[in-house]
């Protein structure tokens, strides 16, 4: 094929995955259907596989394709797919605006022993224990973070910027959004990420995803023996090293020349740069094989990223402000633990098969999964728990479940998500403003979608609430609604496993339809 | 910080205008904008039509929308959408009864026509499923968002023994003429939802109230100056348990009726009479009456009743 034409088809190509990856992120206002967000996931290595795994249907496939994908073309995927790759490629761009010396890359040894160690330990961790390590460093999770965390925030102020100036002009097709921030810790891993990628790649082009992506290294050593491949016409190339210095994986050595196929994502830039059109993109054909030693450098990578920080701050400090009735609340919500989405089955179960890629955080219309931080422990870092004081669980919703990637949160029609008990609401009779102030409230039983929270005679006119937990859901409508501080008089203890909800069960009223006004 | 600052400036801002132009035109405002209008009937309750034509003959019998609404006005309908139902379930208000009301204000003359409601369910559902997004849109009204602090501003209210200050939205505080809508409703813990009730979704911070003294918080946010013109209650669909959200389609008995009056105690204490609940049993009625806020005494009030 002619040299500029693949090499754009690739630009063209990625262009359009990028922008929709961004936008099924940051798609704040659920426009997106799940259909089309599923079918662009579908082709996502690590979420496939693990929804194969889980699923054992080639419904799940799309890494089977992949895997083909790169038997027949190489890498690709790296380069085509990826939106971590594809984003990577966009910030080496920005690198080489500005500094001419961030484009030039030139032949660089493999880092061989970090990259196969950390496939290997990535292997064997999610083999024994889980999927922790693929959590830390699947590029399709780690995009996810990264958009979830830094550029949504960002789109959504815009977004309100626009709604304050619409709103002037008396237009409300924009709302303004309140923006949540989370916890503070879960910042420090996609932040830590977010520096190492952003850096490497403004710098170095595609390093992170040929000393430290396991998908990338795992690709790579398929790609040795697939069937299209760079290839060099030694009696045309003039040894000129343009396509070395244009290589983002540093993996061509001009002088032999010879193209390190595992590190190659066929990003065609070489083909595109040669100005003797000596390299081509064919069928492969077999050549004696060459040992290349060259001393590769490290740079500290230093950045000032301090709208990275800025922002969760920002984020942070828009939680609702909950007001204060004159006496405080005084025992503590005893939580056993914590409330996993519907979907999960159990956390056991969730656990194991949630890669945190957020995509459920950023779709969820009422914001109530937030990422845990010590909730399931340290290695359920990042994944998705309900969070009552930021929302609730909106009663008529399924999205988190549609979306998942993985199956960590199977899908569950909306009758069936409506008798799933993720957890239990518990009541605290001496938290609560009845008690407490001897005043009306029923803040929780109002909330309740099923009346598992109900008011029954209290003190003279009062009525106070009681549970009826097998009817309860779980949802934590209640818990957002209570307005005791500083401990809920009604809160959700989660789930271990979850079950099904009684249906509540509803008679006709006694009352009739009027035939006089009865005043 | 970023945000705060430009929530700070934006709420000083508009704040202070709305401040400064209550404080300033405080007296004569009152006389044009909570100036009950003359009509024949206090009250004016309908039976056995559909929402929008009980309006229409409702509306007459108060001598047309004319008489609340001014040419060049713009009015705030405020109807119930507080929970993400359909409207079968009689969780918000009827969504042709907001259409005919925006069709009305429009025909007297109405500038403009807004809808909003501070839900209690996720907003954008709860403004899709209750059809009254859709409907008035294409009625012409503006349906504003009430998702966001940022929609409100501060407000004084004077005499209020629990509730002296709220945060109310600021089309209420923008507009002319204020239309109430609730649903009647039964409610778990107020025993009653109905025009005073609704206020709850025009501010902000509603936990306050509920720790606060629910009821005299209902009552004390009466007192607020910028009154409705006129309260149009729905009882077409009305939910007589498990309220105010209901569970399924057996808490609500159709009574197909619909009450007009200017006066919220008594369009309150006419709801309790559809729920054959004593009047005094909901409390912030009767503290509203001794407030001075309306009369609760449906006998002393020339009422106007239609069957269709």
């Amino acid at each position: 094929m002619s040299s500029s034409l693949l090499r754009r088809i690739r630009i063209v190509f990625s262009t359009l995955v990028l922008i929709f990856f961004v936008l099924v992120f940051v798609d704040f206002k659920s426009l997106i259907p799940a259909k089309y967000t599923n079918a662009l996931i579908f082709f996502q290595f690590i979420p496939s596989l693990l929804k194969f795994y889980s699923l054992k249907t080639l419904a799940a496939g799309g890494f089977i394709i992949v895997l083909i994908l790169t038997f027949i073309t190489g890498r690709s995927y790296c380069s085509f797919l990826c939106p971590l790759g594809i984003g990577q490629d966009l910030i080496s761009r920005i690198g080489g605006r500005i500094k001419k010396k961030f484009r030039r890359y030139g032949f660089k040894r493999p880092f061989t022993i970090l990259r196969y160690t950390i496939l290997a330990a990535t292997l064997i961790v999610t083999m024994v224990w889980g999927v922790y390590m693929i959590t830390l460093l699947d590029p399709y999770s780690i995009f996810g973070r990264l958009m979830t965390y830094f550029i949504k925030p960002v789109v959504i102020i815009i977004n309100n910027f626009l709604a304050g100036i619409l709103g002037k002009f008396d237009i409300y097709s924009l709302s303004n959004i309140p923006v949540k921030g989370f916890p503070l810790m879960v910042y420090s891993i996609p932040a830590a990420f977010f520096l190492l990628i952003g850096g490497l790649s403004l710098t170095k082009g595609r390093l992170y995803c040929n000393m430290i992506c396991p998908v990338g290294t795992f690709l790579g050593l398929i790609s040795k023996i697939s069937l299209f491949r760079i290839k060099f016409n030694e009696t045309a190339c003039t040894r000129c090293g343009r396509c070395a210095i244009r290589c983002k994986s540093s993996c061509i050595d001009f002088l032999k020349p010879h193209v390190d196929i595992s590190r190659c994502v066929t990003c065609f830039n070489c083909i595109h740069t040669c100005q003797d059109k000596a390299i081509t993109y064919g069928l492969v054909s077999f050549k004696k094989k060459v040992h290349e030693t060259d001393e590769s450098k490290r740079k500290v990578i230093a950045g000032s990223l301090f709208l990275l920080f800025g922002l969760s701050r920002v984020a942070s400090g828009q939680d609702k402000k909950v007001p204060k009735p004159k006496k405080e609340s005084t025992v503590k919500e005893n939580r056993t633990c914590p409330v996993c989405p519907p979907g999960g089955v159990s956390i056991i179960d969730f656990n194991k098969d949630c890669i945190a890629c957020s995509l459920c955080i950023n779709a969820c219309p009422n914001g109530v999964l937030q990422p845990a931080y010590k909730q399931y422990g340290l290695a359920g870092i990042m994944q998705p728990v309900m969070d009552y004081h930021k929302s609730f669980c909106t009663y008529n919703c399924t999205r988190c479940t549609e979306i998942c990637p993985t199956n960590a949160l199977h899908p569950l029609l909306l009758e069936a998500k409506k008798l799933t008990q993720i957890g239990k609401a518990k009541f605290i009779k001496d938290n609560c403003i009845v008690k407490i102030e001897k005043t009306a409230c029923g803040a929780c039983s109002e909330s309740c979608p099923t009346k598992a929270c109900h008011m029954i005679p209290y003190e003279g006119n009062l009525v106070i609430p009681e549970v009826t937990e097998d009817i309860c859901i779980g949802c934590g409508h209640c818990e957002f609604a209570c307005p005791a501080t500083p401990y809920k008089a009604i809160f959700v203890d989660g789930n271990v496993v979850h079950t099904a909800a009684k249906k509540p069960e509803n008679v006709k009223s006694d009352i009739k339809t009027p035939v006089e006004f009865p005043f | 910080m970023i945000m705060k600052r430009r929530d700070f400036f934006k709420t000083s801002v508009g704040g202070s205008l709305a401040a400064g132009a209550a404080i300033k035109m405080g007296g004569f405002n009152k006389l044009f904008t909570s100036r009950p209008p003359v009509t024949k009937y206090d009250m004016v309750a309908v039976m056995g039509g559909s929402p929008d034509s009980m309006f229409d003959l409702a509306i007459q019998e108060l001598g047309g929308m004319g008489a609340f609404v001014q040419k060049g006005q713009k009015v705030l309908i405020k109807p119930n959408i507080g929970w993400d139902v359909i409207p079968d379930l009689g969780a918000n208000t009827n969504p042709l009864l907001v259409k005919r009301i925006i069709e009305h204000c429009f025909k007297a003359g109405a500038k403009e026509v807004y809808v909003f409601d501070h839900t209690c369910d996720n907003w954008v559902n709860c403004y899709s499923h209750s059809g009254i997004e859709k409907i008035a849109k294409s009625a012409g009204a503006k349906v504003v968002p009430g998702n966001s602090e940022s929609y409100y501003h501060e407000i004084e209210i004077p005499g209020g023994i629990k509730l002296q200050k709220a945060k109310v939205h600021q089309l209420l505080l923008e507009t002319d003429v204020f239309i109430n809508v609730p649903v009647l409703k039964d409610h778990n813990s107020a025993r009653m939802t109905c025009c005073l009730k609704n206020t709850m979704g025009i501010v902000w911070d509603r936990g306050f109230w509920h720790s606060n003294d629910l009821n005299q918080c209902i009552a004390d946010y009466a007192l607020y100056e910028k009154k409705p013109a006129l309260n149009v209650i729905d009882c077409y669909n009305v939910m007589v348990k498990h309220g105010p959200q209901g569970v399924s389609k057996e808490d609500i008995v159709s009574m197909k009726s619909q009450i007009l009056t200017a006066d919220w105690v008594a369009g309150d204490a006419a709801g309790a009479k559809m729920l054959g609940i004593p009047v005094e049993r909901i409390e912030y009625i009767p503290i509203a009456h001794k407030m001075g806020l309306g009369n609760m005494n449906l006998d002393s009030l020339n009422i106007k009743r239609i069957k269709m």
